[in-house]
């Protein structure tokens, strides 16, 4: 038995899995128009490969990576581009992003897929494999898979630790994922584990899953080769959390400007394993994704569900109420209100959260901060939200950025546990977005400093240039000059300088004549 | 009394010789202060507040010939962190150099640029794009927004556009609760 370690601070809210965890997967009806949008990874929008009119296939290849860390996109079924528009996307500012929209043929016939044996590839070929079959981390901040799989000469993965730790209350998708593809989700793993080189995988679930624990023991036990340990974790809110699952472990603490292949760990959601299996052993790129619908809903559960098909109408088959006030993607703690329920499912999408007022009573008013430390003992990064909030608050973001801002995980521990009621991340939101805006400024000014001092020093350079051809030329001259000697030859060159120059002028000017 | 005296002059004779040597050896070429005041302002080269580009406003204002709210594109929070930098009393932006507008960039018109190069030729960062008679167009990435390629285009096809919001620019904002409420 491996020993655990335990991570500091962390809640226990009321976990409301069993509202969706019973019952099985529901496959979602195929809707008519679905809606791709171009940006689904962090870093770089994938750059679209087909236009208005072009008939694809489910799982063609519609967007190819847009940069390094980008990944393609795929047809989630087949049918024809109606075109590439701009439509809302699942994301708190409610802002418009282009998309490539597909109307159905309802035929939904696959491209020619194509199994690969993963173990006979070299590493890299299975990394462009992930990146064009588009697997990104599952676990909410869909980072792009391959990229995690490559580490720095002074890095090493030696464990690779699949999370399954869905900490997250009302979120069940993965708890499903596993108690139906145990199997699945281990292959995927012991692939990703040849792929990063590593030589055991870590499987680690929180406690309140006993059936999950039970599937993936059963599915770990058939297997051999690569060792395999599934690990009931104890259930604390965020025990999801990659570097907290890392820390309970393997006991390693990742320190901040340091990533987990530093350490010899590297850490996949179970979706992501499972998404690998699908795209590299059966050849089905990332085309679709389990997506828990719960909250205030009549038949809450767990649904299949492709790519690009409109939030409204995957709430619809759970039976929302009338009550219903917001749509939330994610889950309480860290989701954020759609804007609008026209967005799409993307890849990111693991649960739309139907609130109200009686399931989520509207906070109290904001009381001011009396400085109690509740919020310090509660976060699980070892930070000191009272400071940071009072820093973001009065927007003196330097100091912030002193406390450590950019290691908070925005967890909301710390806004859960406040007794005065403080949306406290919401204000290292908008700390952090405005610090990341003035460095892209900074930037900026930097490169227009040096463009105009090039262009100043061009301008000299070429002021420069002119004086000294028309020296060289008013030097020459004079040579010439000081070389006829006699008054005879110098009358003559003037004579011929006055010739051409009665020349030019004629030329330009022949009416003059 | 002597020894005292002789005591104190070599005394002041090795510090000054260590002065001397520190002056040389230790030297800061430039201006230390110039640059930190050059770091804060927005570097659009727009010269608005009245001298031929950022650093030589930079300069004025370490100087002290320049006051610190004549810069219209640094704004308010740009003038807060030069008083803060230089100790002085914060100030309104002044009136008389432009107000403060959201950020911009120039669009030029491309049916109806006639290819004159003039804007060219006044772009402070090479931001413009064309030859003499070929269309011109502007490099979006690298325009400041200092509009001075306005002025110079004979047939008025540039217009300065404000930058909209992006998913790619989008911040999150302030949360504001009412305080009344909570009385």
């Amino acid at each position: 038995m491996r020993q655990l370690f335990s991570f500091t601070g962390g809640v226990k809210p009321a976990s409301h899995k069993i509202e969706s965890n019973r019952g099985v997967v529901i496959v979602a009806p195929l809707p008519n128009v679905l809606v791709v949008p171009l940006r689904q990874n962090a870093g770089l929008p994938s750059r679209p490969l087909v236009q208005a009119g072009d008939k694809v296939l489910k799982g063609q290849t519609i967007a190819g990576p847009g940069g390094s860390i980008s990944v393609a996109i795929h047809a989630p079924t087949s049918g024809t581009v109606r075109g590439i528009e701009t439509h809302a996307i699942p994301h708190p500012s409610g802002l418009l992003a282009p998309c490539v929209v597909i109307e159905a043929d309802g035929e939904d016939r696959w491209i020619d897929r194509k199994p690969i044996d993963p173990y006979a590839l070299p590493a890299d070929e299975l990394r462009a494999r992930l990146r064009d079959a588009g697997v990104v981390g599952l676990g909410g901040a869909a980072f792009p898979s391959f990229v995690k799989t490559q580490h720095g000469p002074t890095q090493r993965i030696d464990t690779l630790i699949v999370n399954g730790a869905e900490c997250e209350p009302f979120i069940t998708c993965d708890d499903l994922l596993m108690r139906t593809q145990a199997g699945q989700i281990l292959e995927g793993a012991a692939v990703l584990a040849h792929i990063a080189g590593a030589q055991r995988v870590v499987v680690g679930i929180e406690d309140n899953k006993p059936e999950a624990v039970a599937a993936m023991t059963a599915a770990a036990g058939k297997r051999s080769g690569l060792p395999v340990e599934v690990i009931a974790v104890p259930t604390r809110y965020p025990a999801g959390g990659e570097k907290q699952l890392i820390r309970v472990l393997t006991g390693i603490e990742v320190p901040f400007g340091k990533l987990p292949p530093d350490y010899g760990v590297q850490c996949f959601n179970v979706a992501t394993a499972y998404a690998t299996a699908r795209a590299l052993l059966h050849g089905e790129p990332m085309i679709s994704r389990l997506v828990t619908v719960t909250g205030n809903v009549e038949r809450p559960g767990n649904f299949e569900v492709r790519i690009g098909m409109p939030i409204a109408d995957l709430v619809a088959l759970a039976g929302p109420k009338a009550d219903t006030d917001r749509n939330l993607m994610g889950g309480p703690m860290m989701g954020f209100a759609l804007p609008t329920l026209d967005a799409p499912v993307v890849k990111a999408t693991n649960c739309i959260l139907a609130a109200s007022k009686a399931l989520f009573p509207p906070p109290g008013p904001e009381m001011p901060c009396i400085r109690c430390g509740a919020c310090a003992r509660a976060c699980p990064m070892d930070l000191q939200p009272f400071e940071m909030y009072w820093f973001s608050r009065a927007k003196i973001l330097g100091k912030a950025q002193e406390y450590h801002l950019f290691d908070c995980i925005e967890c909301g521990c710390c806004a859960y546990v406040c007794p005065s009621r403080i949306p406290l991340v919401d204000y290292y939101r908008f700390a952090k977005s405005e610090i990341r805006a003035r460095e892209k400024e900074k930037d900026a000014a930097d490169v227009a400093r040096l463009r105009y001092e090039f262009r100043l020093e061009r301008e000299e350079r070429d002021k420069q240039e002119k004086a000294a051809k028309l020296a060289a030329k008013a030097a020459e001259t004079k040579a010439r000059l000081a070389e006829a000697g006699d008054a005879d030859d110098k009358k003559a060159m003037i004579a011929a300088a006055v010739a051409r120059t009665q020349e030019q002028k004629a030329e330009e000017n022949p009416s003059a004549e | 009394m002597l020894e005292a005296l002789l005591v104190m002059a070599l005394g002041s004779v090795i510090l000054g010789g260590a002065l001397g040597y520190a002056s040389v050896k230790f030297r800061v070429e430039g201006d230390p202060l110039v640059e930190k005041i050059d770091a804060i302002l927005p570097q659009t080269q727009c010269g608005q507040c009245g001298f031929p580009g950022c650093k030589p406003y930079a300069e004025a204002i370490a100087r002290g010939e320049a006051d610190i709210n004549c810069c219209p594109p640094g704004g308010e929070d740009g003038i807060h962190k030069l008083a803060d930098l230089l100790g002085r009393e914060f100030k309104p932006l002044s009136g008389e150099h432009g107000i403060e507008k959201p950020k911009s960039i120039a669009v030029i018109d491309e049916q109806t640029c006639i290819g004159c190069t003039l804007c060219i030729q006044a772009c402070p960062v090479d931001a413009i794009v064309g030859a003499a008679k070929q269309m011109h167009t502007v490099i979006a990435s690298q325009c400041t927004g200092c509009e001075l390629c306005l002025a110079p285009c004979p047939v008025n096809c540039i217009a300065m556009v404000p930058i909209p919001e992006t998913i790619d620019n989008w911040k999150w904002k302030y949360p504001v609760f009412d305080v009344r409420k909570a009385a």
